[in-house]
């Protein structure tokens, strides 16, 4: 599913793309590289999969060592007004996300953490772009959904944003 | 046995000093004592086995001149600056105090005016090789006490030179020393620095780098040698010590990339010739003045060590040392130094003295040095113990209030500059951890030292040369040059004499690796990670992602290394290498199945 997302993701033009377990696989991130790309971007978007109901570890370590002290948070305003919005993609089929679900919380609840992290940052969180049930996708459905991203990250580009998420 | 034949002589000083030194360490009395006492045992006045005690003094004289030298080789001009203050306020003050107090006493038992200034002159001055010797033998050099006798010693050095020019004003003979008139003398030893100088510091190491490249060892000793013995027969020829021109010139090359290996070089010449010295001194103790005046001689050497303890701890005291560090300088510098031979010979030549004052002074001279290595001991037993509880000798060595002379400490040696120990070298010199290069291509330390960068010519497998790179005091030695038995023959000598430095090597291939894994050193393989890193090319070419492709790879190294180490324990055993060889096959193909085959992306169920 991943790989469906990135290759629609790629048909976009002028977006700045990065595969960071191409790019860092020995763990050691490029901070300022990383820095200097967001200070140009307007909305981060953050793609992965779902992994034990969070990222997985090299975007947790992106995160980690990016999004420094001084320049992200704690009187650094790098990231300020700019926009955050995670796109996932889940093995659980959307109704197992919830509470009488095999998963308890939604994945908006269990997205609690980045949303603070944005919030940190002073920045935006935007609803999060959600493929579910891994299992239950057809080629079929993947390439709609898929299309839809696209077409999401367009419109993002364009400065129309979808609905802000808020958990608050 | 003919003992006036060269070779007979040699042969009379080297058994004497062989059966004297080392039974004089034995005891515990250094080694100083030992080469007096072989003295006393083969000069006119013991068994007479060497009979002309003159010739071998002045040619002994040059371990001195070697022993300044490589003093210099220590000191860079900027710590000898440093050291201004104490060399000329220390120093000018107990040399001015001793000579004054003296020379008034030595009036008072009825010398003449001149005699007793000459004489005071002399006794001020105090043994560079005795009290050096003695300092770095009890390891005391980088304490305050030794950087403050070094200071004062130095001074002296520079003192005799208008000493030995005021001598011949005090003869009663004309003085006829020298034909120049002092403009020109003092303008011949102005161009005689300066060449010196200029030597030293532009002409030397080029001359060096090409006889380096020769590769021819024993070139190097002969120019070093040459060198040395250069400048000193130039000092004498304008009538300048020879030591303080050998001083000079090691201060001037310092900074050069061959310090090591001159220090190497020159060393054991030093080592001979000062004994050589020490037993020349010997050899002129006279028994008969001695038996003469017993009494009075006793009493002289007493009362000048005394006199001279007492201002020096004077001194030391005006000079911020203290307690016990004042002691030891006291004693370090209480005897009376071998300039002393020089200066009264010269006052004898001039009729400064008559014969028989002459004896009585040389002997007392002698006999002074004799007494400095037991003070040392009745120091030890009785003094320090006083002053204990920093240690065994009370003083806290390295604690120094001054620089000490060389600081090496906590550095990384780096045997090996090639393209292995660059790496590392580049890395660690990021970090800010120092490091000392060692290398044999002088092209690679050129190169080094054009950057900045300490490194020193010379073979890592000689043991003085990792003295002086300081081992003793590394935090750590990198064994990367790319010669395996030099890596063998180097690491033995390390785990044999520094025994705390730990290692880290470089193996050509896996053979290799074992024997180091068994001696226990970290080792790594030199073309096993560049192997790895290709391989990891390679796989990303093929269409893995680049960390399934890293994770693969390491999961590989990290397996091979495991079985090279499992394998290092069997290395004689040829049968159970074979079955370890095909149980680590079994199991590398379980464990190099893609991260597909072991399961952890077919993990789409399981949430739900
Ligand atoms: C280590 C690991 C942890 C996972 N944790 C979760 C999880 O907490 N919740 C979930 O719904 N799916 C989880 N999954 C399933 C993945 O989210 C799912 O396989 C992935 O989104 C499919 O994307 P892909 O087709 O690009 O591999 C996990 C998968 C792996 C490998």
């Amino acid at each position: 599913m991943q790989a469906a997302l990135l290759r629609a993701a790629r048909q976009v033009s002028g977006l700045s793309i990065q595969s960071i377990y191409e790019a860092y696989p020995d763990c050691v991130i490029d901070v300022k590289a990383e820095q200097a790309a967001l200070a140009e971007a307007e909305v981060l978007v953050l793609q992965h999969p779902f992994y034990w109901y969070s990222c997985p570890s090299l975007l947790k370590e992106w995160i980690d060592s990016v999004f420094e002290f001084g320049w992200a948070y704690a009187g650094g305003t790098a990231l300020k007004g700019k926009y955050w919005m995670q796109a996932i993609s889940a093995g659980g089929p959307a109704e197992a996300y919830r509470r009488e679900g095999y998963n308890h919380f939604t994945i908006e609840e269990l997205l609690r953490p980045f949303e603070q992290t944005a919030y940190l940052c002073g920045m935006i969180p935007l609803k999060p772009f959600l493929i579910q049930g891994a299992r239950a996708q057809t080629e079929g459905s993947l390439l709609e959904r898929a299309g839809e991203y696209a077409l999401l990250l367009e419109r993002l580009k364009e400065g129309r944003f979808p609905e802000r998420h808020s958990s608050l | 046995m003919n003992t006036h034949g060269l070779l007979g002589r040699v042969v009379v000083y080297l058994s004497a000093a062989v059966v004297a030194v080392p039974v004089s360490a034995f005891l515990g009395l250094g080694s100083v004592i030992g080469y007096l006492a072989a003295g006393m045992a083969i000069g006119p006045h013991g068994l007479g086995l060497i009979s002309s005690v003159e010739d071998v003094m002045h040619f002994a004289e040059f371990g001195v001149v070697l022993l300044l030298f490589l003093i210099g080789l220590e000191l860079n001009p900027r710590k000898l600056w440093q050291l201004r203050g104490p060399i000329l306020g220390t120093g000018g003050l107990q040399v001015a105090l001793t000579t004054a107090i003296l020379a008034v006493a030595l009036r008072g038992t009825g010398l003449s005016w001149n005699m007793a200034w000459l004489a005071s002159m002399g006794f001020s001055l105090s043994s560079t090789a005795i009290a050096l010797q003695l300092l770095r033998e009890r390891n005391l050099m980088p304490t305050p006490a030794g950087q403050t006798s070094f200071s004062v010693l130095l001074f002296q050095d520079l003192a005799v030179i208008p000493m030995l020019a005021v001598v011949p004003f005090l003869g009663s003979a004309e003085a006829s020393a020298g034909g120049d008139a002092p403009w020109i003398s003092a303008l011949k030893s102005v161009g005689a620095i300066l060449a010196v100088v200029v030597v030293g510091r532009f002409l030397v190491r080029p001359v060096f780098r090409v006889i380096a490249r020769t590769r021819l060892r024993e070139m190097f000793t002969a120019f070093s040698l040459f060198l040395v013995v250069a400048i000193a027969a130039l000092m004498q020829a304008v009538g300048l010590s020879m030591a303080l021109g050998a001083f000079l010139a090691g201060v001037l090359l310092a900074d050069s990339e061959y310090r090591h290996e001159l220090e190497v070089d020159i060393e054991p010449f030093k080592g001979l010739l000062l004994g050589l010295f020490f037993i020349s001194v010997g050899m002129s103790v006279n028994f008969d003045v001695l038996l003469a005046r017993p009494l009075e001689i006793a009493g002289a050497v007493g009362a000048a060590v005394l006199l001279k303890a007492a201002v020096l701890l004077g001194v030391g005291r005006w000079t911020g040392l203290k307690g016990r560090e004042c002691v030891v300088f006291g004693l370090a510098l209480s005897q009376v130094g071998e300039f002393a031979f020089v200066l009264f010979g010269l006052g004898g030549q001039l009729g400064v003295f008559d014969a028989g004052t002459q004896a009585f002074l040389v002997l007392t001279v002698a006999l002074s040095m004799l007494t400095t290595p037991f003070l040392f001991m009745a120091d030890q037993k009785w003094i320090a113990p006083r002053f204990n509880r920093k240690g065994p000798t009370g003083i806290v060595p390295g604690s120094a209030a001054s620089e000490p002379v060389q600081t090496k400490d906590g550095a990384v040696i780096i045997a090996g500059y090639g393209r292995f120990g660059q790496v590392v070298g580049r890395i660690l010199h990021s970090r800010g951890v120092p490091t000392v290069f060692l290398d044999h291509d002088p092209n690679q330390i050129d190169l080094l030292r054009k950057f900045g960068q300490p490194a020193y010519y010379g073979d890592v497998r000689r043991l003085d040369l990792l003295h002086s790179a300081g081992a003793e005091r590394a935090r750590l030695l990198v064994l990367s040059v790319d010669d395996m038995e030099t890596v063998f023959e180097t690491a033995r000598l390390v785990r044999e004499h520094f025994p705390k430095l730990p290692m880290v090597a470089r193996a050509r291939g896996r053979v290799d690796a074992y024997r180091l894994v068994n001696l226990g050193i970290p080792v790594v393989r030199e073309t096993f990670h560049s192997g790895l890193r290709a391989a990891e090319l390679v796989l990303k070419e093929l269409g893995l992602g680049a960390y399934e492709a890293r994770r693969l790879v390491a999961r590989f190294g990290a397996h091979d290394e495991s079985r090279m180490r499992a394998a290092a324990a069997l290395a004689d055993d040829e049968k159970a290498l074979i079955s370890l060889a095909h149980e680590g096959r079994m199991e590398l193909e379980k464990l190099m199945k893609g991260d597909e085959e072991q399961g952890r992306a077919a993990t789409d169920d399981g949430w739900g």
